[in-house]
């Protein structure tokens, strides 16, 4: 889903920047307001932990593997904005020092897996889990059907913006200036991966790792997920 | 997102270690005396930035090209091996980029004036009134053209990331990022995960050699996916300790809330003339994309 410089137009790419700006802008006030200083070390340790977890390879039903972001997953423990914050470090990271995704299309790659992800992953499990007891089935569904649709949300987004540059630019004779393929060709192509593998992989791993959480994972992380379930 | 059908804790490891080797390998050249390495890394960031806009901006096949030579003359003159420099940017991302644009180059995807007749049927074909396939299926000129345009932009923009990459250290950069307002809480941030991201690769691909070491014969998906939600759940838990324990170090190293850079940058005149000519560079390919020069 890391799309690279060039597949994009410079002005999609600002565009993304734009959007993605006051997220970033409310993620720095609402992590700085909420988190205590014990926090920062703790997120940017759990954003080291996100980009290692994007390299695990998630056996899938079909006998293939697909990666999982861990989006929805981190807003439920931490919250969506130092989410929002975590996944953007991450994606940083993996943009200048490894060459996933591209520098210009940092703004797009954010809006799509830091933004949409966790947002719509986070609100979905909270409608689904609402008023539920903790530890309900209830509340694990919510979290993958949350993760589920969270991923598929992120994809399309991807899908949209990578499907908008042959219709928007095109030379006069129609030869495609950046991704060749239109809304037609991109929405399915990324739908169907993640509709089939990636969303899977991304419930799957959110369920098992809050139920270990709840198990046997230290105070803070039990209590974190305890209030976003309660609250 | 890519679907493998290997075995996953062999693909996972070999992903992990190629992360590893890559970092290791990148570090090896930042502090080489070549061109690239002098400049002030607020003045690299500002004329990637320009060089990345000025390949977004080209539209023609010429000036996307100079822009490459220019990317390979960047990596000789900084010293980088022009071997492992084109086997860092061509692996993966622009090769990729060029099986997926294959598809495109035909007039099913891209219609246009048709180069080469592939296939013809006998009659056109519409798969429930969705799908349109032509009578003919042709490669296009546009297609081509297309498709060309589309891999040599992004062997651009991945080689003039990569020399950044190669060229700059980490702290450097960090340092370039407070400089141009980058919030300080975001640059700690960036500078311990970035630290920590090292060490979880390793505890990671410990955890799966561990297991590799381990399994004989056939696992079920099921217990393959229990063992990865576990691992990963270990690696959080692992955090969440880790966590707390730097948060205890830095308190007792007289940390009270606030990120300090320690390195002080200075620009000189080669960054100036860095930034002007990579001005001058983009002003050329908006004339030429424009038919002036």
């Amino acid at each position: 889903m890391h799309i690279p410089d060039g597949y994009l137009s410079p002005s999609t790419c600002a565009v993304m920047y734009a959007a993605s700006a006051p997220f970033w802008f409310m993620a720095v006030k609402k992590v700085k307001e909420t988190l205590t200083a014990r926090m920062v070390p703790l997120l940017s340790i759990l954003s080291a932990f996100s980009f290692v977890i994007m390299m695990f390879n998630i056996p899938v039903p079909g006998g293939t593997t697909a990666h999982a972001v861990g989006g929805t997953l981190m807003a439920i423990v931490l919250g969506p904005w130092a989410a929002v914050m975590g996944i953007s470090i991450v994606l940083l990271v993996q943009a200048v020092f490894f060459g996933d995704g591209g520098i210009l299309a940092l703004g797009a790659n954010c809006f799509n897996m830091a933004i949409v992800l966790p947002f719509v992953g986070y609100y979905v499990y909270r409608l689904i889990s609402a008023n539920a007891p903790s530890g309900s089935k209830r509340q694990w569904i919510g979290a993958a059907v949350g993760s589920y649709i969270g991923i598929n949300a992120a994809a399309l987004c991807t899908g949209l913006e990578l499907g908008i540059q042959p219709l928007l630019f095109h030379t006069a004779n129609g030869t495609p200036l950046y991704c060749p393929y239109g809304l037609s060709q991109a929405i399915p192509a990324m739908l169907l991966a993640h509709l089939t593998m990636a969303g899977v992989a991304e419930a799957v791993v959110t369920d098992a790792v809050l139920a270990f959480v709840r198990k046997s994972a230290p105070l803070p992380v039990k209590n974190s997920f305890k209030k976003e379930v309660t609250a | 997102m890519l679907f493998h059908r290997r075995d996953f804790v062999a693909r996972t490891l070999a992903e992990l270690t190629e992360a590893l080797q890559r970092a290791v390998f990148t570090h090896r050249y930042a502090r080489l005396p070549g061109l690239l390495q002098r400049i002030d890394p607020r003045a690299k960031l500002v004329t990637l930035m320009v060089f990345l806009i000025g390949a977004g901006m080209a539209h023609r096949m010429e000036t996307l090209l100079g822009l490459y030579v220019f990317s390979l003359f960047l990596a000789i003159v900084s010293r980088v091996p022009l071997g492992f420099f084109l086997k860092r940017v061509w692996f993966f991302i622009p090769i990729f980029a060029g099986i997926i644009a294959i598809p495109a180059i035909f007039n099913v995807i891209t219609p246009g004036r048709p180069v080469l007749t592939i296939f013809r049927f006998s009659d056109p074909i519409s798969l429930l009134g969705l799908v349109h396939i032509p009578q003919e299926i042709t490669i296009t000129q546009q297609g081509l053209k297309g498709a060309s345009l589309f891999v040599i932009r992004v062997a651009d923009s991945v080689s003039l990331a990569v020399l950044l990459v190669l060229t700059t250290e980490w702290m450097r950069l960090l340092s370039a990022l407070s400089a141009f307002r980058f919030p300080r809480m975001g640059i700690l941030m960036l500078a311990m995960t970035y630290r920590y991201i090292f060490l979880f690769l390793r505890v990671a691909e410990e955890m799966f050699l561990a297991r590799r070491s381990r399994t004989v014969g056939h696992t079920p998906a099921r217990e393959k996916r229990r063992w990865i939600a576990g691992g990963t759940a270990f690696l959080l838990n692992r955090s969440y300790n880790l966590g707390n324990e730097v948060y205890l170090a830095m308190l007792s190293r007289g940390w009270n809330g606030k990120a300090r850079i320690l390195e002080e940058l200075r620009l000189g005149w080669l960054d100036a003339l860095w930034v002007a000519f990579s001005i001058l560079i983009l002003i050329a390919i908006v004339f030429s994309e424009k038919g002036l020069i």
